[in-house]
Formats: C-alpha cells, structure tokens, sequence
C-alpha cells in the first residue's frame, strides 16, 4: 500500500527497526507468528508476526469482526488456531491449555463478562488469587493450612475492590451487579492473580463514563508496577489516552501498528474503518476536519447502536487528542 | 383404618436405612449438581456398582474392609470412565453418558452370562454375615412405639446415620473451603474459572469422584436391610434421588437429609392412607399395585409443585436461585 507521509522510514524507541505492521520490538512479552484461525470460509485471524511490548500498554483495535477476540482466545488458549506458533517471556505457548496459560502470568478478560453469579462479589475475587493451599483436596479439609493465606488474600481483594469501587457490593453476589460493574469485577478479579500481561477484551464497554476516568488511572497504574497490558477497545479517547502503542486488525490481519498519535493517521487504517462502512461519504474525509477513523466509528456506531455497549464511541477531535498528550 | 399404624410406619421411614442410604445419594448428588454443577443422570449406576461391589466380594469369602474398600475403588473407576471423555466436553455430554451407562450396567449385572456372579434377574443375597459379625449390640429387641427394632436393624441404622453425619460434615468442610470456592465457580461459568489459572478438568473429576463415591456408600447402606435386586436401580431411582435433592435444596448441607425424610414419610403416608381405603372399600376400584403407583404419580404432582412454588428447595436460599438462567 503506498503510503506518503510515511516514505522516510519511521523509528520508534519500542521498535526494533522500522515501524510498520509486525516490526520486531526491543524487548517483547508476546511474540507470535502465523497464526491464523478459520470458521468455515471465513478466515477470522491470519497474522504473520506480531510482537507486544512489555512493560507498556499496547491497544487493539479495529473494526467489528477484526478477529481481536478470536486472537486474545487463540493466544490465551481458550481457541485452537489453525497454524501458528507463539510464546510468552520466551516460553512456547502454543497449544498450552488455558489454565496453563493463566498460571505463566498472562491472564484475560473477556468481552462478554463472566461474573461467576451465584458467588459473592468477594468469593469473585478471592478465586482470582494463584497458588492458594486451600484449593487442593485435601489440605481444603484443614482450615489452619490455608486461614492465614485466605486472610491475606481478602486483603488484598478488599483492596482491589476500594479501588474499583466495588466495596459496597462486597457481599452481593455478582449476578446482582449492573453490567459495567461486573466488567470492573471481572477486571479486578484477574489483578488478584497479579498477572505480567493482562488482555483486557473491551473493559470499558458499559462502563459509567465517570467512572472511565479513574480505571484509565488505574491501567496506567498498573504500568507503573511493571505490567503489562494489551488491551482491545472502541473507545477512541481511551485509545489516544493511555496506549503507548496500537496495533491495527482489520480482516484478520494486522494492517498497522505505530505509537497513537501517528497510527490514526496511516491510510491503512482508515482503509481498514471505511472499508468496513460503505455508506461513509469519502469526500467529508478529505477536508480537514474531525481524525476519519473516529468519524467512521462514530458513524458505524449511529447505524448500529444495539451492538455497541455505552462509553463506545466517545469521540474525540485530534485537537482534544494532543492536549492528552500534553498532560503525559 | 388404622391410624395408629399408618402414622407408626410413617414416622419410622424418618430413621430408616433406606432414607439414610438416599440421602447419602442425594448428598452425592448434590456435589455434583448443586455445588460443581454436573449434570449427573446416573447417580443410579453408582449405588448400583456400591451394591454389587460390596456384595460379591462379601460372598465370596472377603472381609467387610475389602468390600467397602472394593466398592468405593469401583465407584471411583467408574466416575473416571464417565469423567474421562465427557468432562472436557459441554455439560451435556455428561448428562447423556450418565443416563445411557447407568442403564447398561444395570443390563450387565443382570445378563444370564453373569449369573454366577450377579445371581442375574434375581441379583444377590446372604451377604450380610461380614456385617452383622461387627454389630456390637447384643441380641435383643429395643427401643418404643414405632421405633422397636432388633439389634440388626438398629446396627445399620446408626452405622447408616453415622455415614450420613461424616458425609454432611465432609461436603461441609469441602464447600466452605476454597477448594469448594473453585467447584461452586465452575458450576457458574467453567472459562472464567480456567481463565483464573484453575485446572477445571481436575476440579470437575474430583466432584464426579466424591459425590459418585457417595453414591456408592449409599449403595452399601441401601441393600444391609434387603437384598441385592437389579430392577431397583433403574432411572426411577436417579429420578427419586434427584427429587430428593431439589425438595430439600440442591446446594446446601441439611437440604438431601430433610429431603430424603420428607420423601419416605409422604411416601409410606400415602402408601399407608390409599392402602387402607381400598380395605375399607372407600376406594374399591383400585388395586393395591394401582395404589402403589398413585403414590408415585404424587410424587411428580409434588416435585411440579415444589419447582413451581419453591424451586430453591426447602433449605434453599431464593435469591441465590433466582439469579440463575
Ligand atoms: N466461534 C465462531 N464461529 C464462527 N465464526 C466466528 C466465531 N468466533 C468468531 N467468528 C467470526 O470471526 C470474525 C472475528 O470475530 P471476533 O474475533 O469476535 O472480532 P472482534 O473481536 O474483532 O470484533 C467475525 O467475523 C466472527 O463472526
Ligand atoms: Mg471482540
């Protein structure tokens, strides 16, 4: 694809070489190659090579039926690829079970929350915590070997929920929390197992708007501590925000990757969101005026507002982007 | 009619063998459905293999510690034939395989090829010696009213109430622990529990095992006042032990036992009350095998009623079922 603003090659201090999709970064957490996932005709994910940064937050993003699930699946091992091979921290997780996964630190989210109903907001919780002495067989028979442990544990989680807001709910079960509060749930859940990577799939969706605000702190926080996070979003605000970097998926592929302010502004990108929505006029996208992806965003999410949770598309003008970057 | 008998018979179904030994089932049940969420169809199969596998052994000259031990061994090895290819799989799976294995053991013990080990259709007796042998209560008749046994029977009614006891205190200590923690979140929603790094596969075998094992205690204890036949251990019997389970609430300690006393009490009621009006002509028209199985065509009226009126079970908590899709 030709790409003029981009002819003098692009470098970035994540980036191994020239910036572009799939570039080899300086020091990847995740580094997979070919994997590719097909349901029936249709080929879901068909990524060549991708590496994620660690220690930084990277966004996913692209269209509806990009394939951004069916990849956190494939590399949590929560789905089978077709082809493909990747590791984790330089360890083959190919073909690992899910389980496994989780227990090497990189633990997910999903999309559709699963809040487990009929436990407590604090039972929720104290699942997440790894290593507990208390899960085995036998040593569950014996409250002395696993109080103290459970005590620390409730602890922490107690914490977790202050943060997330959730205190008050300690007791409830989870089934009685409104959706955006089972995401928060479900978020703080997988931080009780401390996890190096954390694939978070939409944690905004539904997500009371003020509410945004402090869990975008608290990702960032979670970078401060040396985690890292992958994160798929439509939020574009949250995108530019806090991302460090974006990996573009579009038709199962990784169509383009670059630091946030820059990636908006790749063609292909653009090609990838309009390509999606037909009906966008292209000649509004020529002027000057509002960044086009978040404009074909916000279109595509007028034309189906029933698919989308709230807290999608707030859009946001590049002027409104550079001043969050003014902040940093 | 007499009263006086109906009611005596009515109240000593509360101690009975018989009761304990469902409600041992329905316990077993219970780890399965209530707390891990398992679909188990077959809880039949397992107080079937319990039976067999005490008594074959028992006849053939083994102590009673093998045969309990041989009994729980094959409930044990059975829950993993089950387990092995189904746990992986929907939940579903399980429920299919359940139902289908319960019935085709219940046809292998009774095919004339095994007559020398199943007695076949007419199943197993005289397998009582081992167990009478440890009774420490001398020969005699105790206790008042409708409570008067002899000391056999007292003997496997306090060793059957003191394995409903130890089995309630188990699922107790197993359920109020993480390790229950993690079976009651499978039963919610087994990807996000795997998702938490927990070896759901394991978990769920573990539960198939111990409620099975129960099952098979049960099945011990349910053929110590009667003999071994296989017509007892068809789906009816998964069917009532099910029943039981959701009439006293499937997920909760003192649920299966209250369950299990209620069903035999309005069992042999009503057995007792149509019985002795079809002896005083007030029902005439009916035999007494109709009559018996009036009682059971009440039990379903009762279990629809119980679903629709009280489907958390007696000891159930309602909000906790009616979060439930
Ligand atoms: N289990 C499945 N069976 C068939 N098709 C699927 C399945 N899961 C996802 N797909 C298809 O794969 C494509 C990618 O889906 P998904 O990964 O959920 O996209 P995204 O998360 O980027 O919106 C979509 O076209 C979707 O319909
Ligand atoms: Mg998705």
């Amino acid at each position: 694809m030709s790409n003029i603003e981009t002819a003098a090659p692009q470098t970035h201090p994540l980036v191994k070489g020239e910036v572009g999709p799939g570039c080899a970064k300086t020091d990847p957490i995740v580094i997979a190659d070919s994997v590719t996932r097909q349901f029936g005709g249709l080929k879901a994910v068909d990524v060549a090579h991708l590496e994620i940064p660690r220690g930084k937050i990277t966004a996913l993003i692209g269209p509806n039926g990009a394939g951004k699930t069916t990849m956190f699946n494939l590399l949590t091992g929560f789905d089978k690829p077709n082809t493909g091979t990747w590791e984790f921290n330089g360890k083959s997780l190919a073909g690992v079970p899910a389980f496994k996964v989780a227990r090497a630190g990189m633990v997910r989210t999903f999309q559709l929350t699963k809040s487990l109903g009929r436990l407590s907001v604090l039972q929720n919780m104290l699942l997440g915590a790894t290593g507990q002495k208390g899960e085995g067989l036998f040593t569950s028979l014996i409250k002395p070997l696993w109080r103290a442990q459970e005590e620390e544990n409730t602890a922490r989680a107690d914490d977790l929920l202050a943060r997330f807001k959730l205190d008050a709910k300690r007791e409830d079960y989870a089934a009685s929390l409104s959706g955006g509060q089972r995401k928060l749930l479900e978020m703080a859940r997988a931080l009780m197992s401390k996890p190096e990577l954390i694939m978070l799939d939409e944690p905004m969706a539904g997500v009371n708007p003020a509410l945004t605000q402090s869990l975008l702190g608290h990702i960032k926080n979670l970078k401060e501590d040396g985690t890292s996070v992958l994160f798929v979003e439509h939020d574009m605000h949250m995108v530019m925000h806090i991302s460090d970097w974006v990996v573009v998926m579009a038709e199962g592929r990784v169509v383009a990757e670059g630091p946030p302010e820059n990636v908006m502004k790749d063609p292909a990108v653009i090609d990838a969101y309009l390509g999606a929505h037909h009906d966008t006029d292209l000649g509004d996208l020529m002027e000057d005026g509002p960044n086009p992806v978040i404009e074909a965003e916000r279109k595509a999410h007028e034309a189906h507002p029933e698919a989308e949770t709230a807290g999608y598309g707030v859009s946001t003008t590049p002027a409104a982007t550079d001043a969050d970057d003014e902040e940093k | 009619m007499d009263w006086g008998n109906i009611f005596g018979n009515a109240v000593g179904e509360i101690i009975s063998p018989t009761t304990a030994a469902y409600a041992l089932a329905a316990i077993g049940l219970g780890v399965h459905f209530g707390y891990t969420g398992l679909l188990n169809f077959g809880q039949a199969a397992f107080l079937l293999i319990g039976a067999y596998a005490f008594a074959i052994p028992t006849l053939a000259g083994a102590p009673i510690i093998v045969a309990v031990l041989c009994a729980i061994a094959c409930s044990v090895i059975f829950a993993f034939i089950l387990g092995i290819p189904t746990l992986r799989l929907r939940a579903d799976y399980l429920a299919i395989v359940t139902i289908a294995s319960a019935e085709v053991v219940r046809f292998i013990v009774t095919t004339t090829g095994l007559t020398d080990f199943t007695g076949a259709a007419n199943g197993l007796s005289g397998f009582k010696g081992t167990f009478a042998a440890i009774n420490p209560i001398p020969a005699g008749t105790y206790g008042f009213g409708p409570f008067t046994y002899n000391e056999y029977d007292w003997w496997v009614r306090i060793v059957g109430w003191t394995l409903v006891v130890l089995a309630s205190v188990l699922v107790w200590l197993l359920m109020r622990s993480p390790w229950g923690r993690v079976v009651k979140g499978i039963r919610e929603d087994e990807d996000a529990v795997r998702s938490l790094g927990k070896n759901v596969y394991s978990y769920k075998m573990q539960a198939l095992v111990i409620g099975g094992g129960l099952g098979s205690i049960a099945g011990i204890i349910f053929i110590l006042p009667r003999a071994v036949q296989p017509a007892n251990y068809t789906t009816g019997l998964t069917f009532f032990i099910w029943t039981i389970m959701l009439l006293g609430g499937a997920a909760t300690i003192f649920g299966p036992i209250i369950g299990s006393m209620i069903f035999w009490v309005v069992l042999s009621l009503t057995q007792g009350i149509l019985y002795g009006a079809i002896e005083s002509g007030a029902l005439g028209f009916l035999s007494t095998t109709q009559a018996g199985q009036i009682r059971f065509i009440l039990v379903g009226v009762a279990l629809m009623l119980l679903v629709i009126f009280r489907p958390q079970g007696i000891f159930g908590n309602k909000k906790e079922l009616s979060f439930s899709v």
